[in-house]
Protein backbone atom coordinates (compact mmCIF):
# COMPACT_ATOMS: atom_id res chain seq x y z
CA UNK A 1 0.00 0.00 0.00
CA UNK A 2 2.89 2.23 0.37
CA UNK A 3 2.81 4.46 -2.74
CA UNK A 4 3.27 7.27 -0.55
CA UNK A 5 4.21 10.52 -3.19
CA UNK A 6 7.71 11.74 -2.72
CA UNK A 7 5.93 15.37 -2.60
CA UNK A 8 3.02 17.13 -1.80
CA UNK A 9 1.19 20.54 -1.56
CA UNK A 10 0.37 20.12 2.15
CA UNK A 11 -0.27 17.09 4.47
CA UNK A 12 -2.55 16.64 6.84
CA UNK A 13 -2.15 14.84 9.91
CA UNK A 14 -4.83 12.75 11.58
CA UNK A 15 -8.00 11.04 9.81
CA UNK A 16 -10.43 12.37 12.26
CA UNK A 17 -13.42 14.37 11.89
CA UNK A 18 -10.92 17.56 12.07
CA UNK A 19 -8.27 16.63 9.66
CA UNK A 20 -11.08 15.19 7.03
CA UNK A 21 -13.15 18.47 7.07
CA UNK A 22 -10.28 20.61 6.89
CA UNK A 23 -8.79 18.76 3.61
CA UNK A 24 -12.53 18.92 2.16
CA UNK A 25 -12.88 22.84 2.80
CA UNK A 26 -9.37 22.90 1.29
CA UNK A 27 -9.91 21.17 -2.18
CA UNK A 28 -13.01 22.66 -2.58
CA UNK A 29 -11.23 25.87 -2.32
CA UNK A 30 -9.09 24.44 -5.67
CA UNK A 31 -6.24 23.75 -3.59
CA UNK A 32 -4.59 20.46 -5.03
CA UNK A 33 -1.97 18.07 -3.76
CA UNK A 34 -3.24 17.32 -0.78
CA UNK A 35 -2.19 14.25 1.15
CA UNK A 36 -3.79 12.98 4.78
CA UNK A 37 -2.12 10.11 6.98
CA UNK A 38 -4.29 8.42 9.05
CA UNK A 39 -2.01 6.50 11.37
CA UNK A 40 -5.04 3.59 12.09
CA UNK A 41 -8.15 4.36 10.12
CA UNK A 42 -10.99 7.01 9.62
CA UNK A 43 -12.63 7.55 12.74
CA UNK A 44 -10.64 5.02 14.88
CA UNK A 45 -9.83 7.92 17.44
CA UNK A 46 -11.97 10.24 19.04
CA UNK A 47 -14.32 10.87 16.41
CA UNK A 48 -15.32 7.44 16.10
CA UNK A 49 -16.19 7.14 20.13
CA UNK A 50 -17.78 10.29 20.87
CA UNK A 51 -21.02 10.83 22.14
CA UNK A 52 -22.41 12.63 18.39
CA UNK A 53 -23.84 15.63 20.96
CA UNK A 54 -23.68 19.38 19.10
CA UNK A 55 -24.88 22.36 21.46
CA UNK A 56 -24.09 25.72 21.49
CA UNK A 57 -24.95 26.34 24.97
CA UNK A 58 -21.04 27.37 26.12
CA UNK A 59 -20.12 29.91 28.52
CA UNK A 60 -17.58 31.68 26.41
CA UNK A 61 -18.46 33.51 23.29
CA UNK A 62 -15.95 32.15 20.79
CA UNK A 63 -17.27 28.23 21.85
CA UNK A 64 -20.81 29.66 21.25
CA UNK A 65 -20.04 31.35 17.86
CA UNK A 66 -18.12 28.11 16.35
CA UNK A 67 -21.20 26.11 17.27
CA UNK A 68 -23.64 28.70 16.34
CA UNK A 69 -21.99 28.83 13.01
CA UNK A 70 -21.33 24.84 12.97
CA UNK A 71 -25.20 24.45 13.61
CA UNK A 72 -25.75 26.63 10.18
CA UNK A 73 -23.00 23.88 8.14
CA UNK A 74 -24.86 20.88 9.69
CA UNK A 75 -28.18 21.87 8.47
CA UNK A 76 -27.00 21.77 5.05
CA UNK A 77 -24.22 19.30 5.35
CA UNK A 78 -26.49 16.25 4.11
CA UNK A 79 -27.11 17.94 1.11
CA UNK A 80 -23.25 19.03 0.03
CA UNK A 81 -21.76 16.00 1.04
CA UNK A 82 -24.81 13.83 -0.32
CA UNK A 83 -25.23 11.42 1.82
CA UNK A 84 -27.46 10.74 5.26
CA UNK A 85 -25.32 11.87 8.46
CA UNK A 86 -28.33 11.58 11.21
CA UNK A 87 -28.69 15.26 12.01
CA UNK A 88 -31.17 15.94 14.27
CA UNK A 89 -32.12 19.02 16.25
CA UNK A 90 -33.42 17.60 19.31
CA UNK A 91 -32.13 20.31 21.61
CA UNK A 92 -30.02 20.23 24.69
CA UNK A 93 -31.18 19.97 28.50
CA UNK A 94 -28.44 20.97 30.82
CA UNK A 95 -29.65 20.80 34.36
CA UNK A 96 -29.08 23.10 37.18
CA UNK A 97 -28.48 21.74 41.00
CA UNK A 98 -28.27 24.67 42.71
CA UNK A 99 -28.86 28.33 43.23
CA UNK A 100 -25.78 28.99 42.76
CA UNK A 101 -25.70 26.91 39.56
CA UNK A 102 -28.31 28.34 38.53
CA UNK A 103 -26.92 31.97 38.77
CA UNK A 104 -24.17 30.93 36.29
CA UNK A 105 -26.75 29.69 34.27
CA UNK A 106 -28.37 32.86 33.77
CA UNK A 107 -25.48 34.75 32.60
CA UNK A 108 -24.65 32.38 30.28
CA UNK A 109 -28.16 32.67 28.72
CA UNK A 110 -27.58 36.03 28.87
CA UNK A 111 -24.13 35.84 26.84
CA UNK A 112 -25.94 33.30 24.65
CA UNK A 113 -28.85 35.42 24.32
CA UNK A 114 -26.92 38.30 22.97
CA UNK A 115 -25.35 36.07 20.20
CA UNK A 116 -28.92 35.48 18.84
CA UNK A 117 -28.64 31.71 20.39
CA UNK A 118 -32.90 30.42 21.05
CA UNK A 119 -31.74 29.69 24.71
CA UNK A 120 -33.87 29.77 27.53
CA UNK A 121 -33.82 29.13 31.11
CA UNK A 122 -36.53 26.78 32.55
CA UNK A 123 -38.14 25.32 35.34
CA UNK A 124 -37.78 21.87 36.78
CA UNK A 125 -41.51 21.13 35.80
CA UNK A 126 -41.08 22.78 32.57
CA UNK A 127 -38.01 20.31 32.10
CA UNK A 128 -40.07 17.16 32.87
CA UNK A 129 -42.51 18.13 30.29
CA UNK A 130 -39.69 18.09 27.70
CA UNK A 131 -38.81 14.30 28.93
CA UNK A 132 -41.74 13.29 31.12
CA UNK A 133 -39.48 10.11 32.80
CA UNK A 134 -36.80 12.92 34.00
CA UNK A 135 -36.84 12.70 37.74
CA UNK A 136 -36.92 16.02 38.81
CA UNK A 137 -36.01 15.68 42.33
CA UNK A 138 -32.71 17.10 42.31
CA UNK A 139 -33.19 19.85 39.98
CA UNK A 140 -33.58 23.19 40.85
CA UNK A 141 -33.53 24.44 36.91
CA UNK A 142 -32.80 24.06 33.38
CA UNK A 143 -31.50 26.08 30.59
CA UNK A 144 -33.48 24.41 27.20
CA UNK A 145 -31.69 25.15 23.93
CA UNK A 146 -34.41 23.34 21.07
CA UNK A 147 -31.33 24.02 17.77
CA UNK A 148 -29.05 22.03 19.91
CA UNK A 149 -28.70 17.90 18.65
CA UNK A 150 -26.87 15.35 17.54
CA UNK A 151 -25.05 13.57 14.80
CA UNK A 152 -24.16 10.34 13.45
CA UNK A 153 -19.95 10.91 13.98
CA UNK A 154 -18.99 8.18 12.46
CA UNK A 155 -20.91 9.10 9.26
CA UNK A 156 -19.74 12.61 9.35
CA UNK A 157 -16.17 11.76 9.62
CA UNK A 158 -16.57 9.27 6.49
CA UNK A 159 -18.91 11.53 4.18
CA UNK A 160 -16.12 14.25 4.86
CA UNK A 161 -13.01 11.59 3.80
CA UNK A 162 -15.33 10.60 0.90
CA UNK A 163 -16.18 13.96 -0.21
CA UNK A 164 -12.31 15.05 0.00
CA UNK A 165 -11.47 11.81 -2.33
CA UNK A 166 -13.77 13.04 -4.82
CA UNK A 167 -12.46 16.50 -4.76
CA UNK A 168 -8.53 15.02 -5.12
CA UNK A 169 -7.02 14.57 -1.71
CA UNK A 170 -5.12 11.16 -1.60
CA UNK A 171 -5.55 9.61 2.02
CA UNK A 172 -3.58 7.25 2.85
CA UNK A 173 -3.95 4.97 6.09
CA UNK A 174 -2.13 2.88 8.21
CA UNK A 175 0.40 5.79 7.83
CA UNK A 176 1.82 6.84 11.00
CA UNK A 177 3.86 10.32 11.29
CA UNK A 178 7.25 9.28 12.69
CA UNK A 179 9.18 12.88 12.14
CA UNK A 180 8.62 16.24 11.16
CA UNK A 181 11.39 17.82 9.42
CA UNK A 182 11.75 21.97 9.67
CA UNK A 183 14.80 24.12 8.46
CA UNK A 184 15.08 27.82 9.15
CA UNK A 185 12.16 27.87 11.12
CA UNK A 186 9.99 26.69 7.90
CA UNK A 187 8.50 22.90 7.72
CA UNK A 188 10.22 21.13 5.11
CA UNK A 189 9.11 17.62 5.10
CA UNK A 190 7.08 14.25 6.99
CA UNK A 191 8.47 11.26 8.08
CA UNK A 192 6.13 8.59 8.14
CA UNK A 193 6.15 4.66 8.45
CA UNK A 194 5.42 4.19 5.05
CA UNK A 195 8.30 6.65 3.75
CA UNK A 196 8.85 10.26 3.60
CA UNK A 197 7.14 13.16 1.86
CA UNK A 198 8.38 17.01 1.23
CA UNK A 199 6.02 19.38 2.01
CA UNK A 200 6.17 22.96 2.94
CA UNK A 201 2.38 23.20 4.61
CA UNK A 202 0.94 20.57 7.41
CA UNK A 203 -1.95 20.94 9.71
CA UNK A 204 -1.54 18.54 12.80
CA UNK A 205 -5.05 17.50 13.48
CA UNK A 206 -3.86 14.64 15.78
CA UNK A 207 -6.57 14.90 18.43
CA UNK A 208 -5.17 13.19 21.69
CA UNK A 209 -2.03 13.03 20.08
CA UNK A 210 -1.70 16.35 19.09
CA UNK A 211 0.90 16.95 21.73
CA UNK A 212 3.01 13.86 20.42
CA UNK A 213 3.42 15.76 16.53
CA UNK A 214 3.94 18.83 18.35
CA UNK A 215 6.79 17.63 20.07
CA UNK A 216 7.96 16.14 16.87
CA UNK A 217 7.75 19.34 15.11
CA UNK A 218 10.15 20.63 18.12
CA UNK A 219 6.92 22.02 20.01
CA UNK A 220 5.58 22.11 23.32
CA UNK A 221 2.43 22.20 22.93
CA UNK A 222 -0.04 23.38 26.18
CA UNK A 223 -2.51 19.96 25.20
CA UNK A 224 -2.73 16.74 27.25
CA UNK A 225 -4.69 13.69 26.76
CA UNK A 226 -7.50 12.50 28.89
CA UNK A 227 -9.05 9.42 29.03
CA UNK A 228 -12.95 9.66 29.00
CA UNK A 229 -15.37 7.20 29.33
CA UNK A 230 -18.56 6.07 27.36
CA UNK A 231 -21.61 3.29 27.27
CA UNK A 232 -24.68 2.32 25.25
CA UNK A 233 -27.35 0.33 26.40
CA UNK A 234 -29.49 -1.93 24.28
CA UNK A 235 -32.62 -0.85 21.84
CA UNK A 236 -35.39 0.41 23.46
CA UNK A 237 -38.37 2.39 22.08
CA UNK A 238 -37.53 5.67 21.80
CA UNK A 239 -38.95 8.68 24.09
CA UNK A 240 -36.58 11.38 23.97
CA UNK A 241 -34.63 13.29 21.20
CA UNK A 242 -32.21 15.42 23.08
CA UNK A 243 -29.11 15.40 25.04
CA UNK A 244 -29.32 15.45 29.09
CA UNK A 245 -26.91 16.63 30.74
CA UNK A 246 -25.65 18.04 34.26
CA UNK A 247 -22.04 19.46 34.91
CA UNK A 248 -22.45 19.41 38.97
CA UNK A 249 -23.23 15.64 38.68
CA UNK A 250 -21.05 15.39 35.75
CA UNK A 251 -22.85 13.46 32.84
CA UNK A 252 -24.55 13.50 29.40
CA UNK A 253 -26.71 11.14 28.23
CA UNK A 254 -29.03 11.06 24.86
CA UNK A 255 -30.88 7.88 23.05
CA UNK A 256 -29.44 7.52 19.92
CA UNK A 257 -31.66 7.12 16.42
CA UNK A 258 -32.03 3.36 17.01
CA UNK A 259 -32.94 3.76 20.50
CA UNK A 260 -29.72 2.61 22.59
CA UNK A 261 -28.74 4.82 25.47
CA UNK A 262 -25.44 6.49 24.75
CA UNK A 263 -23.62 8.55 27.93
CA UNK A 264 -20.67 9.38 29.92
CA UNK A 265 -18.68 11.24 32.58
CA UNK A 266 -15.74 12.40 33.21
CA UNK A 267 -14.17 9.97 35.47
CA UNK A 268 -12.94 11.56 38.80
CA UNK A 269 -9.04 12.19 38.89
CA UNK A 270 -8.34 10.80 35.77
CA UNK A 271 -4.59 11.40 35.15
CA UNK A 272 -3.33 12.72 32.06
CA UNK A 273 -2.51 9.79 29.56
CA UNK A 274 -3.25 7.92 26.17
CA UNK A 275 -4.49 4.59 28.06
CA UNK A 276 -8.29 4.09 26.42
CA UNK A 277 -9.00 1.22 28.14
CA UNK A 278 -12.57 1.04 30.37
CA UNK A 279 -13.58 -0.38 33.15
CA UNK A 280 -16.14 -1.49 36.28
CA UNK A 281 -16.10 1.31 38.52
CA UNK A 282 -16.91 3.45 35.18
CA UNK A 283 -19.66 1.43 34.45
CA UNK A 284 -21.51 1.31 38.14
CA UNK A 285 -21.21 5.01 38.46
CA UNK A 286 -23.10 5.89 35.51
CA UNK A 287 -25.25 3.34 35.79
CA UNK A 288 -26.54 5.00 39.33
CA UNK A 289 -26.30 8.18 38.03
CA UNK A 290 -28.94 7.39 35.03
CA UNK A 291 -30.84 5.49 36.90
CA UNK A 292 -31.48 8.06 39.04
CA UNK A 293 -32.06 10.82 36.50
CA UNK A 294 -34.58 8.34 34.17
CA UNK A 295 -35.85 5.30 36.59
CA UNK A 296 -37.51 3.53 34.34
CA UNK A 297 -34.00 2.71 32.73
CA UNK A 298 -33.15 0.60 35.73
CA UNK A 299 -34.09 -2.86 33.64
CA UNK A 300 -32.47 -1.77 30.15
CA UNK A 301 -29.05 -3.37 29.64
CA UNK A 302 -26.02 -2.08 29.17
CA UNK A 303 -24.29 -3.95 25.78
CA UNK A 304 -20.94 -1.94 25.52
CA UNK A 305 -18.50 0.60 26.84
CA UNK A 306 -15.39 2.07 25.51
CA UNK A 307 -13.61 5.27 26.02
CA UNK A 308 -11.66 7.34 23.99
CA UNK A 309 -9.54 10.66 24.20
CA UNK A 310 -10.45 14.35 25.34
CA UNK A 311 -7.92 16.90 24.06
CA UNK A 312 -7.24 19.25 26.55
CA UNK A 313 -6.12 22.51 26.04
CA UNK A 314 -5.60 25.27 29.36
CA UNK A 315 -9.03 27.13 29.11
CA UNK A 316 -11.25 24.08 27.15
CA UNK A 317 -11.28 26.18 23.85
CA UNK A 318 -9.30 24.63 20.25
CA UNK A 319 -5.89 25.91 19.98
CA UNK A 320 -6.35 26.91 16.02
CA UNK A 321 -4.20 28.19 12.90
CA UNK A 322 -0.70 29.03 12.11
CA UNK A 323 2.34 29.76 15.05
CA UNK A 324 4.89 32.07 15.30
CA UNK A 325 8.75 31.32 14.27
CA UNK A 326 7.53 28.00 12.14
CA UNK A 327 6.54 28.51 8.95
CA UNK A 328 3.84 26.06 6.77
CA UNK A 329 2.43 24.63 10.46
CA UNK A 330 -1.09 24.81 11.13
CA UNK A 331 -3.24 23.51 13.88
CA UNK A 332 -6.89 22.62 14.97
CA UNK A 333 -6.08 20.80 18.30
CA UNK A 334 -7.24 21.31 21.86
CA UNK A 335 -11.08 20.70 21.27
CA UNK A 336 -11.22 19.41 25.23
CA UNK A 337 -14.09 17.22 24.12
CA UNK A 338 -16.29 19.27 21.78
CA UNK A 339 -14.91 18.96 18.56
CA UNK A 340 -17.01 17.09 16.59
CA UNK A 341 -19.83 19.51 17.30
CA UNK A 342 -17.02 22.16 15.98
CA UNK A 343 -15.75 20.70 13.07
CA UNK A 344 -17.92 22.29 10.15
CA UNK A 345 -17.05 26.08 11.25
CA UNK A 346 -13.10 24.72 12.25
CA UNK A 347 -12.75 23.73 8.82
CA UNK A 348 -14.26 26.52 6.99
CA UNK A 349 -11.38 28.83 9.57
CA UNK A 350 -8.72 26.46 9.10
CA UNK A 351 -9.24 26.25 5.43
CA UNK A 352 -9.40 30.13 4.45
CA UNK A 353 -6.54 30.85 6.68
CA UNK A 354 -4.10 28.13 4.84
CA UNK A 355 -5.65 29.05 1.09
CA UNK A 356 -5.59 32.97 1.48
CA UNK A 357 -2.69 34.29 3.97
CA UNK A 358 -4.46 38.00 4.25
CA UNK A 359 -7.38 36.29 5.91
CA UNK A 360 -8.96 37.57 9.43
CA UNK A 361 -11.23 36.09 11.85
CA UNK A 362 -12.11 37.65 15.31
CA UNK A 363 -12.32 34.07 16.65
CA UNK A 364 -9.61 32.49 14.33
CA UNK A 365 -7.37 35.13 16.30
CA UNK A 366 -8.48 34.87 19.73
CA UNK A 367 -8.00 30.82 19.33
CA UNK A 368 -4.83 30.98 18.54
CA UNK A 369 -1.93 29.39 20.31
CA UNK A 370 -0.16 33.08 21.26
CA UNK A 371 -3.23 33.46 23.85
CA UNK A 372 -1.02 31.55 25.87
CA UNK A 373 1.65 33.80 26.37
CA UNK A 374 0.83 35.81 28.98
CA UNK A 375 -0.22 32.49 31.19
CA UNK A 376 -2.87 30.41 31.86
CA UNK A 377 -6.61 32.70 30.23
CA UNK A 378 -10.16 31.92 31.62
CA UNK A 379 -11.72 29.57 30.15
CA UNK A 380 -14.73 27.78 29.76
CA UNK A 381 -16.59 26.36 32.05
CA UNK A 382 -19.50 24.66 30.62
CA UNK A 383 -17.15 21.32 30.50
CA UNK A 384 -18.18 17.84 31.66
CA UNK B 1 -30.44 -11.23 -3.64
CA UNK B 2 -27.61 -9.44 -1.59
CA UNK B 3 -30.70 -7.61 -0.34
CA UNK B 4 -32.52 -10.34 1.49
CA UNK B 5 -29.33 -11.75 3.40
CA UNK B 6 -29.41 -10.18 6.78
CA UNK B 7 -25.71 -10.50 7.85
CA UNK B 8 -26.53 -8.62 11.44
CA UNK B 9 -29.64 -9.74 12.94
CA UNK B 10 -28.93 -7.68 15.47
CA UNK B 11 -29.31 -4.49 13.81
CA UNK B 12 -30.64 -5.24 10.81
CA UNK B 13 -27.78 -5.11 8.59
CA UNK B 14 -28.00 -6.76 4.57
CA UNK B 15 -24.82 -8.05 2.83
CA UNK B 16 -26.32 -5.38 0.14
CA UNK B 17 -25.96 -2.13 2.59
CA UNK B 18 -22.67 -3.86 3.86
CA UNK B 19 -21.50 -3.99 -0.29
CA UNK B 20 -22.62 -0.46 -0.69
CA UNK B 21 -20.68 0.73 2.08
CA UNK B 22 -17.57 -1.02 1.42
CA UNK B 23 -17.71 1.04 -2.35
CA UNK B 24 -19.18 4.21 -1.17
CA UNK B 25 -16.84 4.66 1.49
CA UNK B 26 -13.64 2.77 0.62
CA UNK B 27 -13.49 0.86 3.55
CA UNK B 28 -11.16 -2.21 4.09
CA UNK B 29 -11.62 -3.19 8.01
CA UNK B 30 -14.39 -4.88 10.11
CA UNK B 31 -14.23 -1.88 12.12
CA UNK B 32 -14.63 0.41 9.33
CA UNK B 33 -17.85 -1.66 8.16
CA UNK B 34 -18.98 -1.55 12.02
CA UNK B 35 -19.00 2.30 11.99
CA UNK B 36 -21.10 2.77 8.98
CA UNK B 37 -23.43 0.24 8.63
CA UNK B 38 -23.51 -0.61 12.36
CA UNK B 39 -23.05 -4.10 11.72
CA UNK B 40 -22.19 -6.13 15.38
CA UNK B 41 -22.90 -2.88 17.40
CA UNK B 42 -26.32 -4.49 18.45
CA UNK B 43 -26.98 -7.06 21.53
CA UNK B 44 -24.32 -9.74 20.36
CA UNK B 45 -21.63 -7.13 20.10
CA UNK B 46 -20.21 -8.60 16.42
CA UNK B 47 -20.09 -12.34 18.01
CA UNK B 48 -21.52 -14.14 14.50
CA UNK B 49 -21.48 -11.18 12.25
CA UNK B 50 -17.69 -9.68 12.16
CA UNK B 51 -16.89 -13.30 10.66
CA UNK B 52 -19.44 -13.02 8.01
CA UNK B 53 -18.62 -8.88 7.18
CA UNK B 54 -14.76 -10.12 6.92
CA UNK B 55 -15.76 -12.38 4.47
CA UNK B 56 -18.01 -10.41 2.22
CA UNK B 57 -14.09 -7.52 2.75
CA UNK B 58 -12.13 -10.31 1.65
CA UNK B 59 -14.50 -11.10 -1.85
CA UNK B 60 -14.79 -7.60 -2.38
CA UNK B 61 -11.24 -6.63 -2.10
CA UNK B 62 -10.30 -9.41 -3.75
CA UNK B 63 -7.86 -10.35 -0.65
CA UNK B 64 -7.53 -13.05 1.89
CA UNK B 65 -9.41 -13.61 5.17
CA UNK B 66 -7.71 -12.36 7.84
CA UNK B 67 -8.44 -12.94 11.40
CA UNK B 68 -6.67 -9.84 12.92
CA UNK B 69 -9.14 -7.54 11.02
CA UNK B 70 -11.99 -9.01 13.35
CA UNK B 71 -13.52 -6.00 15.44
CA UNK B 72 -12.57 -5.15 18.62
CA UNK B 73 -15.18 -6.83 21.65
CA UNK B 74 -15.78 -4.10 23.74
CA UNK B 75 -16.97 -5.38 27.27
CA UNK B 76 -19.36 -6.30 29.02
CA UNK B 77 -19.05 -9.49 27.55
CA UNK B 78 -22.80 -9.79 28.40
CA UNK B 79 -25.77 -7.40 28.34
CA UNK B 80 -25.81 -5.96 32.07
CA UNK B 81 -28.95 -4.32 33.41
CA UNK B 82 -28.44 -0.97 34.56
CA UNK B 83 -29.56 -1.67 38.03
CA UNK B 84 -27.45 -4.44 38.78
CA UNK B 85 -24.35 -2.08 37.97
CA UNK B 86 -26.27 0.07 40.23
CA UNK B 87 -26.90 -1.78 42.62
CA UNK B 88 -23.07 -2.96 43.00
CA UNK B 89 -22.33 1.13 43.18
CA UNK B 90 -25.47 1.86 45.84
CA UNK B 91 -25.86 5.47 46.31
CA UNK B 92 -26.04 8.41 44.36
CA UNK B 93 -24.60 10.65 46.63
CA UNK B 94 -21.99 8.43 47.36
CA UNK B 95 -21.35 8.36 43.60
CA UNK B 96 -21.56 11.96 42.84
CA UNK B 97 -19.76 13.28 46.58
CA UNK B 98 -16.63 11.63 44.13
CA UNK B 99 -16.67 15.23 42.22
CA UNK B 100 -17.52 16.74 38.50
CA UNK B 101 -13.67 15.68 37.59
CA UNK B 102 -13.81 18.42 34.75
CA UNK B 103 -9.78 18.86 33.54
CA UNK B 104 -10.66 22.45 33.23
CA UNK B 105 -11.50 24.13 36.40
C1 LIG C 1 -16.09 9.69 25.16
C2 LIG C 1 -16.07 10.93 24.32
C3 LIG C 1 -17.27 11.63 24.09
C4 LIG C 1 -17.27 12.79 23.31
N1 LIG C 1 -18.44 13.42 23.06
C5 LIG C 1 -18.47 14.48 22.21
C6 LIG C 1 -19.70 15.07 21.83
O1 LIG C 1 -20.78 14.65 22.26
N2 LIG C 1 -19.67 16.13 20.99
C7 LIG C 1 -18.49 16.63 20.49
O2 LIG C 1 -18.52 17.59 19.74
N3 LIG C 1 -17.32 16.06 20.83
C8 LIG C 1 -17.28 15.00 21.67
N4 LIG C 1 -16.08 14.43 21.99
C9 LIG C 1 -14.84 15.04 21.48
C10 LIG C 1 -14.61 14.68 20.04
O3 LIG C 1 -14.62 13.28 19.90
C11 LIG C 1 -13.26 15.22 19.57
O4 LIG C 1 -13.08 16.56 19.97
C12 LIG C 1 -13.13 15.14 18.07
O5 LIG C 1 -13.50 13.89 17.60
C13 LIG C 1 -11.71 15.47 17.68
O6 LIG C 1 -11.52 15.14 16.33
P1 LIG C 1 -10.06 15.04 15.77
O7 LIG C 1 -10.17 14.81 14.32
O8 LIG C 1 -9.26 16.21 16.24
O9 LIG C 1 -9.42 13.80 16.55
P2 LIG C 1 -9.46 12.23 16.21
O10 LIG C 1 -10.79 11.78 15.79
O11 LIG C 1 -8.82 11.55 17.37
O12 LIG C 1 -8.51 12.11 14.95
C14 LIG C 1 -7.11 12.21 15.08
C15 LIG C 1 -6.53 11.11 14.24
O13 LIG C 1 -5.12 11.28 14.19
C16 LIG C 1 -4.55 10.01 14.08
N5 LIG C 1 -3.15 10.10 14.51
C17 LIG C 1 -2.69 10.28 15.76
N6 LIG C 1 -1.34 10.26 15.75
C18 LIG C 1 -0.96 10.09 14.46
C19 LIG C 1 0.30 9.98 13.81
N7 LIG C 1 1.47 10.05 14.48
N8 LIG C 1 0.32 9.79 12.47
C20 LIG C 1 -0.85 9.71 11.77
N9 LIG C 1 -2.06 9.80 12.33
C21 LIG C 1 -2.12 9.98 13.66
C22 LIG C 1 -5.39 9.15 14.99
O14 LIG C 1 -5.30 7.79 14.62
C23 LIG C 1 -6.77 9.72 14.79
O15 LIG C 1 -7.55 8.98 13.87
C24 LIG C 1 -16.04 13.28 22.76
C25 LIG C 1 -14.86 12.57 22.99
C26 LIG C 1 -14.86 11.41 23.75
C27 LIG C 1 -13.57 10.67 23.95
Amino acid sequence: MSNLPKTAELVIIGGGVIGTSIAYELAKRGMKDIVLVEGDTISSGSTGRCGGGIRAQWSTPENVRLAMASVERFKSLESELETELEFEQGGYLILAHSDQELQQFESNVKMQKSLNLDVDLITPSQAKEIVPSLNIEKITGATWCPSDGSINPFLLNFAYARAARQKGVKIFQHTKVIGIEHKAQKITGINTDQGKISTNQLVNAAGGYAGFIGKLAGLDLPVVPHRHEILATEQINRFFKNMIMSFEYNLYFRQVMDGGIVGGQTNPGELPGTDIKSGLTFLKEMSVKLTHFIPKLKQVKVIRQWAGLYCTSPDAQPILGKIENLAGYYQAIGFSGHGLMLAPRTAVLMANCIADPDFQDEDLSRLNLDRFKHGIVSGERSVV
Amino acid sequence: MKDDIIICRCQDVTEQEIVDAIKKYNLSTVDEVKRVTRAGMGHCQGKTCRKLVEQILSRELSRPVSADQYTTLRPPTRAVPLDLLANAEQSFDKVVSRGRGGHNE
